[in-house]
């Protein structure tokens, strides 16, 4: 936890109250949001209790299996929702935009929007998992048969599954998560795991959170005592009055999460936090595209090459996300100056028409000094960037050590049009404060891998099952 | 009446078994939780005792699951378990149900039968284990399968393993409890007859059919074994409280919390999941900058409390010689956080 977050947490302890940490909304929030809480039986490998599902806050439907332990119950759960969900999530693959690929040489088509399911906690993210797993082999002929919609659902959750792995993906966020990236209690990062308790944090204060710790879980997990006393009769009778006390158990959480949506949507959005949702909407749009072709369900592991590649997409979207959220957010980007990775200044001197003609072409490098109080912990020679320029490369001429701190002279190049003037306000100019970072949004290539076919020895070799 | 039984008064004493003790590994730091362990108090009716109750239910589901699992793998002479373990024809010795007034005759059979190497599947042995200084006895809910002079702890557990992959906070405390009876197997027969590999059956997937996979255990053991010769310092520790401290459910909650705050407790968020105290010592531990999580208080370069903290960052105070560091960083935080906010 960096520094700046846990002097938050100090200060939320002392006023009682939950404190920001952001100043931006670092992910997007669906107009038209599903929001799901599911509900599992204590003991058992994934079985499904019940799940509060819908896109209207005053209008939540419940799902309820009486009997978790019957399996054809367990699938007739599967099936209904199966009939809420993915109609939901089809219903986005309808319009689509032309987006230029390949420099405008080639152009493909994505959806305008995408769907974004919301569940209360990570909790809920991994039995969704399983449960998207435990459906999505099943046939719909044979044996066993069921619905199609089944294993239709089984890869849709599993989609899901996969782009909650995703840093900065926010088709299948939870409630919990999106608070903490911009809120801080006073309390431990492990208590802030129940909801009720981390929104009291933000709407009411300390003694709220306390009391709502007593308060209903928000699952998946239900409550020892809830299962000994309340459950274990009404499941053992077959009693019809079930479904009321699951409603009013999970009627809290459902509230607590549309409240968290508002919250949400009260800050403004980040500048970057629009072409991640496009990331999104090119993710659903080619999973739409995969189950009109084929609809293969996911393997059950992934292959040695496609794991790595996997893993790969992954490391480059996390150091892209926290690039991004630092360029969008001060706040954030105060945790890097903190720790030396970025300074703030003010430019002392500018020569904005300074041109290098040493090459075979003279090129535009102006030079601009830039004094700052902070501590500075880049060399000569480092590349650094402003968020307010991210076009633009500043690469580091020398350190000067001054009285208050430092004297920092960067030649720039990049972002100042294609003459060998620059454009107006293209270039820092005397007095104005400027921010600096070793941080930079540059594309990543990814890496080559081989194909699955010529895997290495080291890594199992070819795959054997098809 | 030795110290601990004046400590835990007239109750009867709570007797270790392996999740204690793995507990004791969780936090072993805390003197509280090692005191009132060896002692053997009761920490759940203690913390309500005191006002301060924890939830530590099991859920009914969870347990009749775990049962018809095992009954299920015992049933017809271990048929499913055998074929599961892949042991072939064996002896099959069940030495009895959990009982307080049997525990010296269970505990000598159990020493025989282990000591007689012959092949079988041994149930319910009663084994002993030195912790903090006591002799304590354990129940093992395991099964120990002896084969050509070689034992190897058999777990059951019924927690899924799907693709070959199961939740990794209980595989670890499933190791950690193997570990201990490996621990105690060893103090019983000597080092090179109990394997470090455990055996551990699950159901597969999504349904009751058992897998069996093995775990090293040689990590938890080393840890464990540091963390009892560690405990052996408990009861020096006892002999130095006044005598006024004690632990007796019958004194009063405002006596039994003076007694507690006699002993050191170190809290950690952590605990709360694992310790039946915890609540109360949150309580306690409230304005520390560790309540708030380890890495917050290493994030605030150390500072144990939340004011002195704040107070650093906002220069109300001069820093300590040994805290000029911590208040550096912390000022200028408090500097960039304001610069950010405003």
């Amino acid at each position: 936890m960096s520094t700046l977050v846990a002097l938050a947490r100090a200060q939320a302890f002392e006023a009682g109250r939950a404190q920001p940490i952001a100043t931006v909304r670092h992910l997007h929030v669906h107009d038209r949001p599903f929001v799901l809480i599911p509900l599992a039986m204590a003991g058992e490998a994934n079985a499904p209790l019940a799940a509060m599902v819908g896109t209207v806050a005053s209008e939540p439907r419940l799902l309820v299996v009486s009997q978790p332990r019957n399996r054809d119950e367990r699938f007739a759960f599967a099936a209904e929702l199966a009939g809420q969900l993915v109609p939901y999530l089809e219903s986005f693959a309808g319009e689509t935009e032309a987006v230029p690929v390949d420099r405008g040489r080639d152009v493909r088509y994505r959806f305008v929007d995408a769907p974004q399911v919301w569940v209360p906690n990570s909790g809920g993210v991994d039995f969704l998992r399983l449960l998207g797993r435990s459906t999505r082999f099943r046939r719909v002929d044979g044996d066993y048969p069921v619905p199609p919609s089944v294993p239709l659902l089984g890869r849709w959750l599993t989609f899901l599954a996969g782009s909650a792995e995703m840093p900065g993906s926010a088709l299948f966020p939870t409630t919990v998560q999106a608070l903490m990236l911009h809120w801080a209690t006073g309390q431990s990062g492990a208590e802030d795991n129940h909801l009720g308790s981390l929104l009291a944090w933000i709407e009411s204060g300390a003694e709220a959170a306390r009391e709502a710790e007593r308060g209903p879980v928000a699952g998946p997990a239900t409550d020892p005592d809830f299962d000994n006393h309340v459950l274990t009769p009404l499941i053992a009778d077959a009693d019809p009055g079930l479904p009321k006390v699951l409603h009013d158990l999970l009627l809290p959480t459902w509230a607590g999460m549309w409240r968290a949506l508002d919250l949400l949507r009260g800050l403004p959005p980040g500048a970057r936090v629009a072409s991640r949702w496009d990331g999104d909407r090119d993710a659903y749009s080619a999973y739409v595209q995969h189950l009109a072709e084929d609809g293969a369900p996911q393997p059950r592991r992934d292959g040695a090459v496609a794991a790595a590649a996997r893993l790969q997409r992954l490391e480059n979207a996390a150091a892209r996300y926290a690039v991004q959220r630092a360029f969008d957010d001060p706040l954030v980007m105060a945790e890097y100056r903190l720790a030396g990775a970025a300074f703030g200044g003010v430019v002392t001197l500018a020569a904005p028409d300074r041109v290098d003609d040493t090459g075979k072409r003279p090129v535009l490098r102006p030079r601009i000094m830039v004094a700052t109080t902070e501590t500075v912990r880049v060399e000569a020679g480092a590349t650094l960037t402003s968020p307010a320029r991210p076009a633009q490369k500043a690469k580091v001429i020398s350190v000067t050590a001054t009285a208050t701190g430092y004297d920092v002279l960067l030649e720039l190049s990049g972002g100042m049009g294609r003459k060998l003037v620059a454009e107006p306000g293209s270039v820092p100019s005397v007095g104005e404060t400027l921010l600096l970072t070793t941080l930079s949004e540059a594309y990543r290539p990814g890496a080559a891998f081989p194909e699955p076919a010529d895997t290495p020895w080291t890594h199992g070799g070819p795959p054997t099952e098809p | 009446m030795n110290q601990l039984d004046r400590l835990r008064g007239s109750t009867p004493a709570k007797r270790h078994n392996a999740r204690t003790i793995a507990a004791l590994t969780g936090n072993p730091g805390c003197s509280r939780r090692a005191v009132l362990d060896a002692a053997g108090v009761d920490k759940v009716a203690l913390a309500s005792r005191i006002g301060f109750p924890g939830n530590f239910g099991q859920s009914r589901f969870a347990l009749a699951r775990g049962n018809a699992f095992e009954a299920m793998l015992k049933a017809d002479d271990c048929a499913l378990l055998r074929s599961v373990l892949d042991v072939g024809v064996v002896g099959y010795h069940d030495l009895g149900a959990d009982s307080d007034d049997t525990l010296g005759a269970r505990h000598e059979r159990t020493r025989g039968l282990l000591a007689s190497a012959t092949s079988a599947l041994i149930d319910h042995p009663l084994l002993t284990l030195e912790v903090g200084g006591q002799t304590v006895f354990l129940e093992p809910d395991l099964i120990a399968f002896q084969s050509e002079g070689r034992l190897r702890v058999v777990e059951i557990k019924s927690f899924a393993i799907v693709d070959g992959q199961a939740d990794s906070a209980a595989v670890s405390s499933a190791a950690v409890q193997a570990a201990v009876y490996v621990l105690a197997l060893r103090a019983l027969l000597g080092e090179d007859r109990v394997s470090h590999e455990v055996v551990l059956v699950c159901p597969a997937n999504f349904s009751l059919q058992p897998v069996a996979v093995v775990l090293d255990v040689r990590k938890q053991l080393s840890t464990l074994r540091r963390q009892l010769s560690r405990l052996s310092s408990v009861s020096s520790l006892i002999s130095s409280f006044p005598p006024s401290v004690s632990f007796d459910l019958a004194l009063s909650p405002s006596t039994l919390i003076e007694s507690l705050s006699l002993v050191d407790a170190r809290y950690a968020p952590e605990c709360l999941s694992s310790c039946e105290m915890s609540v109360y010592c949150r309580e306690e531990a409230s304005g520390a900058t560790a309540a708030l999580g380890r890495s917050v208080r290493e994030s605030l370069g150390g500072i144990e409390e939340v004011s002195v903290a704040l107070d650093l960052a906002r220069g109300a105070v001069a820093p300590a010689p040994d805290q000029a560091e911590a208040a550096a960083l912390l000022r200028q935080a408090a500097r960039l956080r304001a610069e950010a906010l405003s």
